[in-house]
């Protein structure tokens, strides 16, 4: 199974702020890690590896020092890593990300036929869960979100069986090979890595495709190539918290009672 | 850059809503959709579609027309008995290739997260996620989608300027349901999909519906009832599970009950567990630290109950109460008992109109 992983380096969101003169983002001093699910595909990926055999590929897309994401990725048992970088690609909406990636994936298929690409299931910075799908469908590849488990993978019958974690309960679904796959968190436990992944990460140089490299279409990347464009960003609206409905004078009762009425008028229940 | 938007080439008109189904039910943040659709479509002077896709739905165009479409188009296929990406992402795309409407709105479930990033690569148009707030810009008549970023922290407003169809998915319930008009009638359009089952590259074996409460992931709960160290045991959390019954939620928690092994460590919230949003969080016996805070702050609404009044849960909270929550609880879940729960289901029969 040759297998390719997405991960993406994410600023920790918990402490991304907006600046309340400027309306702008305050990115300065925040720590960035590697979005959270995208350790749930690393670690799916090197289980599919050690269970039917074949190499590991981890990509990201995004500027020089998201190499550190990929050499976190060498450490949880990628065996190579690609960075695809170029300040052409800033600016990019998940359309023009989905067209990167998938020329990037398109160009290691041409060396070496890819039968899986797992990614998270979305980024802790956009939430939007759309480049998986978007890479699936301009390779044609089968696409095959929210996973939680892979059941089954017959590389010889070009067949992967997994389930899906949806609202009312999981579905069982078998899909041809090749695929993409969008994990949840719950599929797996990260695993520490072991030293000499560690020591290996440590000297890792991945390899770096740019846009002259991967012969893209200028029209389609960067801020010129994505349909949607941010209008403005604020703050939201700070929660209207601080109301004591019903204190010790109220019996639980009425407590109880004052409460029911307020979700009531809240469509709550 | 708005002089030249697409529509002098083609002119793309009517806002779409795509109605999710399974097995002949209608989800019903399609009914939201259509509420906030209709409105949209007015400002536009624009007609409100509604797409139906599945296998033997045809008894679905009433309800649909009832909640405020214009027209429904169907399309009924054996193919599309089962959700699968393939077959509703083609047949959605020829729709949208056919008809060119301006806008397509969809629900953000899992389902409506997987077609509508397919449908927005495939037809290369725009996609904002998760919106919680959509209009019409007077000057320009794009569509601005408001929505939140970087775990709440942020709202961004996203305009899709030249590609059509805008489109956007929202949440269940963010939206208010409309009411339903029986008497409402409209354009009734079938539509065929041609594809054959082999072409499908997948194939549904299985649905194992949740059955226990432990199965249920609290990341897609609507109401979440979280507890603290304040339940004092295993038992305070029996209590907690007959008001998560009593209001329809999932059983959460604080850090305290987790390491303590009162509750199951994938039921944590806050900055070492998990970040949920759901439309009401009930925090008990919580005092709203902030590392539990980041966790739960973009709920809609908050509930906190908890014997001090000083606990920073109060910040937070929507609506308050100050008392003793081994009182408190059990009075709220008799109050719950009481409540008739209110419901989307009406039926209408298809009224047809001359198209
Ligand atoms: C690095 C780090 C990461 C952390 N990550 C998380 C995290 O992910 N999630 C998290 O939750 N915490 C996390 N914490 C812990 C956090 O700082 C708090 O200690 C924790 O959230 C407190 O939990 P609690 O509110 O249940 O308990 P307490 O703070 O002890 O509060 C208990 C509350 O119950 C009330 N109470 C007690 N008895 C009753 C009664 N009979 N009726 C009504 N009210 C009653 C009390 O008034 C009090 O407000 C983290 C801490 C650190 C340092």
């Amino acid at each position: 199974m040759n297998i390719v992983v997405c991960v993406k380096q994410v600023p920790d969101t918990t402490q991304v702020r907006i600046h309340a003169e400027t309306n702008t983002l305050i990115r300065e001093g925040i720590p960035s890690i590697v979005n959270p699910y995208d350790i749930h595909a690393v670690e799916a990926a090197v289980a599919v590896k050690e269970s039917a055999g074949g190499r590991v590929t981890a990509i990201t897309m995004g500027p020089p020092q998201a190499r550190e994401a990929l050499k976190e990725a060498i450490s949880l048992g990628a065996d190579d890593a690609v960075l695809i970088s170029d300040r052409a690609f800033a600016g990019s909406d998940t359309l023009a990300t989905g067209y990167i990636l998938s020329e990037a994936i398109r160009k290691l298929h041409s060396e070496s036929p890819v039968d899986l690409i797992i990614c998270g299931k979305q980024s802790i910075d956009g939430d939007t869960a759309q480049v998986g799908p978007g890479i699936a469908q301009r390779l044609g590849f089968t696409q095959l979100t929210y996973v939680i488990k892979i059941t089954e993978i017959d590389a010889p019958g070009r067949r992967i069986v997994v389930e899906r974690q949806l609202e009312r309960g999981h579905q069982v679904v078998e899909g041809r090979l090749p695929a993409l796959l969008t994990v949840v968190k719950e599929m797996n436990e990260a695993r520490y890595a072991p030293l000499p992944n560690l020591i290996k990460a440590a000297k890792y140089e991945p390899r770096l495709f740019d846009l002259a490299g991967l012969g893209l279409d200028r029209s389609q990347i960067g801020l010129k190539g994505s349909p949607t464009t941010v209008r403005r960003i604020f703050a939201p609206t700070p929660r209207a918290g601080g109301a004591i409905i019903a204190d010790q004078s109220q019996t639980p009762a009425e407590a109880a009672r004052l409460l029911v009425e307020k979700l009531q008028a809240d469509r709550l229940l | 850059m708005a002089e030249h938007v697409t529509e002098s080439i083609i002119e793309h008109r009517d806002v779409w809503i795509f109605i999710e189904q399974e097995s002949g039910l209608i989800n019903p943040v399609g009914f939201e959709l259509l509420g906030e659709g209709r409105r949209l479509a007015d400002d536009l002077g624009d007609k409100l579609v509604a797409v139906i896709l599945g296998r033997d739905v045809d008894e679905l165009a009433g309800d649909v027309f009832a909640r405020g479409a214009d027209k429904v188009i169907i399309v009924d296929d054996p193919v599309l008995k089962d959700y699968r990406t393939y077959p509703y992402r083609a047949g959605l795309v020829k729709l949208v290739e056919k008809y060119h409407p301006r806008i397509l709105l969809m629900g953000a479930t899992t389902l409506g997260r997987d077609l509508a990033s397919a449908v927005a690569t495939e037809v290369r148009t725009g996609l904002t996620a998760d919106c919680t707030e959509l209009g019409i810009d007077p000057e320009t008549k794009l569509l601005t989608q408001t929505r939140p970023a970087f775990g709440g922290n942020v709202m961004a407003t996203i305009l899709c300027r030249l590609s059509r169809p805008q489109m956007s998915t929202v949440r269940p319930r963010v939206f208010k349901l409309p009411p339903a008009d029986c008497d409402r009638a409209g354009e009734l359009i079938n539509e065929t999909l041609a594809i054959s089952e082999d072409e499908v590259p997948t194939k549904v074996l299985e649905f194992r519906a949740h059955t226990d409460h432990s199965d249920v992931e609290i990341e897609t709960a609507d109401v979440i009832v979280a507890g603290g160290r304040g339940l004092g045991g295993a038992e305070g959390f029996g209590l907690l599970r007959e008001l998560a019954d009593a209001l329809g939620g999932e059983v959460a928690a604080s850090r305290p009950p987790v390491e303590m092994g009162w509750v199951a460590v994938d039921r944590q919230i806050g900055q070492t567990g998990k970040t949920v949003r759901p439309k009401l969080y009930v925090a008990v016996g919580i005092s709203g630290a902030v590392q539990h805070a980041v966790g739960m702050q973009g709920s809609d609404v908050i509930v906190a109950i908890n014997k001090d009044p000083e606990a920073p849960i109060f910040k937070l909270a929507t609506y308050g109460i100050v008392g003793n929550l081994f009182e408190v609880v059990p009075a709220l879940i008799e109050a719950l008992a009481g409540v008739e729960r209110t419901s989307s289901d009406v039926s209408c029969e298809v009224v047809e109109e001359d198209g």
